[in-house]
């Protein structure tokens, strides 16, 4: 065995007897990062954090929590005023699964705009959207557990869409629940899912890091390391950068979690589960709106959960929907251009997935300003709009390279980087 | 020993390799049949499947809602207006079509779950200060689905009808769902 020497005599021991250290240190000093990573590939290491924070906090509150239809609103309660530092333990954990998916979110756009999922990285981006779907399934369990309004009936209506299904939809649906609607059995399971699925984004994420390692990361440029002075190793270059990252990401959510903690919730959630009246108007949490808005814009039911889940099955096939040689969006000016319209797009989506259909629609910048586009126009047809626009981005990717004229693509990272610091 | 010799070896081989996996894949099955079927309901949420209502309470054109299975169910005697609106209807241009007298055992008297057929929202329609719909029956807030005075689905995503539970008269008086 070619085993490494290092100066610790313990890594050595270590080292010889389970190849443990030799990873990490080549991680750390060999292993090619790109010279030229912008603070957009922070995110990454920026949600294994989250993770990290939420398995820490989740295990804490799940010893005090009771999956039980008829404890489960007063444990919460009970962690939030008797439990020694159980309001800051469940803000924490509530407001950095918002935060987590904020981080990832921006993960993925950024992956679309440096076209990070192209050969030799589909795998990594597919299971990269692997680990999304896996977020939004504990995402959604988690917030059954409270056992509150908006709990129950999001639980019910999530559950339901499974109804659609031609035949066995309802045979599924009972089986889903343990009963004929949702009920002990159903938060009973809910629970013990939302503990196991962290685990499981673990192991995926784990993956997901191998296939980085193994195909290198993308970079602003979206061009190849052509040799070492193409190259920095993470530490220190990155491991300083992303505690710069981490700072400033820590900042934002003391800004939540002790300021404004229920910003991201829905204050129906304070009204314990009643499953005899549903709310006026239920919506999920913010970051399942723009599919929510999916949903509700095709009127027919099994179109419409068809629909939902194509809008993020579709991130599956996106590696042979592009079609374009030329990864980064920089070098992509129609691309470019269609990027930030989707951006918009899915934004707008997220806006109608909060309003009621028949109502008319209003964009809303959270804490800024909100106003009514035109009168006519309900949030059921600004839905209809923008959902056709979300696929027709899609879809357009595999005839654009024959309109899109690409500028150059320059020589190599090293030279990009050489001329830009010389003017 | 060796198992280049003869092709009647190998598919003796192949037989039996063929044979083990399908065994196998039996056995995986049977024994994960158990852990799937576990989730269904048990039986004590079996056993609470059925309810007896008196109704002699129950005035004219006065709805109540009662729990069975866990779930809201609808029973309202109605006015004479709305069982001839109800029966008003052409069938045919229903987008779940069924005549009225198939919703009701006993005319005057509708027993519904009340579950939107959509995504399982309780439409609002109970009180009389209720938003009713275009139809002047139930109406979901959810995802707006309309349904009619005999919980016809109307207008909206709602497929179907709303679901008339099994349930008979055991007198005048009361009824026994489930």
């Amino acid at each position: 065995m070619s085993s490494k020497q290092f100066k610790n005599p313990v890594a050595n021991w270590v080292e010889k007897r389970l190849p443990v250290i030799s990873p990490i240190h080549h991680t750390l000093f060999e292993h090619p990062f790109p010279r030229n990573l912008n603070f957009m590939w922070n995110f990454g290491s920026l949600a294994g954090l989250c993770l990290v924070i939420m398995i820490v906090t989740g295990i804490v509150l799940a010893m005090q929590y009771t999956p039980n239809t008829a404890d489960a609103f007063g444990s919460v309660e009970r962690i939030m005023r008797d439990v020694n530092s159980g309001w800051l333990l469940r803000y924490l954990h509530m407001n950095v699964a918002s935060f987590f998916f904020i981080v990832v979110y921006i993960h993925m756009f950024r992956g679309l705009y440096y076209g990070s999922y192209k050969a030799p990285r589909e795998l990594l981006w597919i299971i990269g959207v692997v680990i999304l779907l896996l977020m939004m399934a504990t995402g959604f369990l988690g917030y059954t557990l409270p056992w509150g309004q908006m709990s129950f009936w999001g639980a019910t209506v999530i559950t339901n869409l499974f109804s659609a299904i031609p035949g066995v939809g309802d045979a599924i649906v009972t089986w889903l629940w343990g009963g004929f609607s949702v009920d002990n059995p159903t938060l009973n399971r809910f629970f013990v899912l939302h503990f196991l699925l962290p685990f499981v984004i673990l192991g995926v994420v784990i993956l997901h890091i191998l296939a980085l390692h193994t195909s290198v990361s993308n970079n602003p440029l979206g061009i190849e390391i052509k040799g070492p002075q193409d190259t920095i190793s993470f530490h220190p270059y990155f491991t300083i950068k992303d505690m710069l990252g981490v700072c400033v990401f820590l900042l934002l959510l003391c800004a939540f979690v002790f300021f404004m903690p229920n910003d991201m919730g829905h204050p129906d959630n304070y009204i314990p589960a009643d499953p005899l009246v549903t709310p006026a108007h239920i919506v999920p949490e913010w970051y399942f709106l723009p599919f929510y808005a999916v949903l509700r814009s095709i009127p027919d039911k099994l179109m419409g959960v068809i629909a939902m889940f194509a809008a993020i099955g579709v991130l599956f096939i996106l590696p042979w929907l592009d079609r374009s040689p030329v990864r980064s969006a920089r070098f992509r000016p129609m691309f470019r251009v269609m990027f930030w319209a989707f951006l918009v797009i899915c934004y707008i989506l997220g806006t109608v997935g909060a309003q009621a259909p028949d109502n008319v629609y209003v964009f809303v910048v959270p804490y800024l300003f909100s106003f009514e586009v035109s009168s006519w126009m309900t949030v059921l047809t600004v839905g209809q709009i923008t959902t056709a626009l979300y696929f027709l981005f899609f879809l357009s990717l595999p005839i654009l390279p024959l309109f899109e004229k690409t500028k150059p693509l320059p020589a190599s990272i090293s030279e990009a980087v050489l001329s830009k610091s010389e003017k | 020993m060796s198992n280049t010799g003869s092709g009647h070896d190998e598919t003796k081989r192949d037989f039996l390799m063929v044979a083990t996996a399908a065994v196998g894949a039996v056995g995986a099955g049977l024994t994960v049949w158990p852990f799937i079927n576990s989730l269904n309901p048990s039986a004590d949420v079996l056993a609470l499947a059925s309810i007896e209502v008196d109704l002699s309470t129950i005035e004219e054109g006065q709805s109540i809602t009662v729990t069975w299975r866990g779930k809201p169910v609808f029973i309202r005697r109605q006015t004479a207006a709305e069982i001839a609106d109800a029966e008003g209807v052409d069938v045919a241009t229903l987008p779940d079509p069924q005549a009225y007298g198939d919703r009701v055992t006993k005319p005057g008297w509708l027993v519904m779950v009340g579950i939107c057929t959509h995504l399982g929202c309780v439409p609002g329609g109970q009180k009389v200060t209720d938003n009713k719909g275009d139809f002047g029956g139930w109406y979901c807030p959810c995802h707006g689905s309309h349904y009619d005075t005999a919980g016809r689905i109307r207008k909206g995503p709602a497929p179907k009808n709303l679901e008339v539970p099994e349930y008979n008269f055991l007198s005048d008086n009361l009824i026994k769902i489930g």
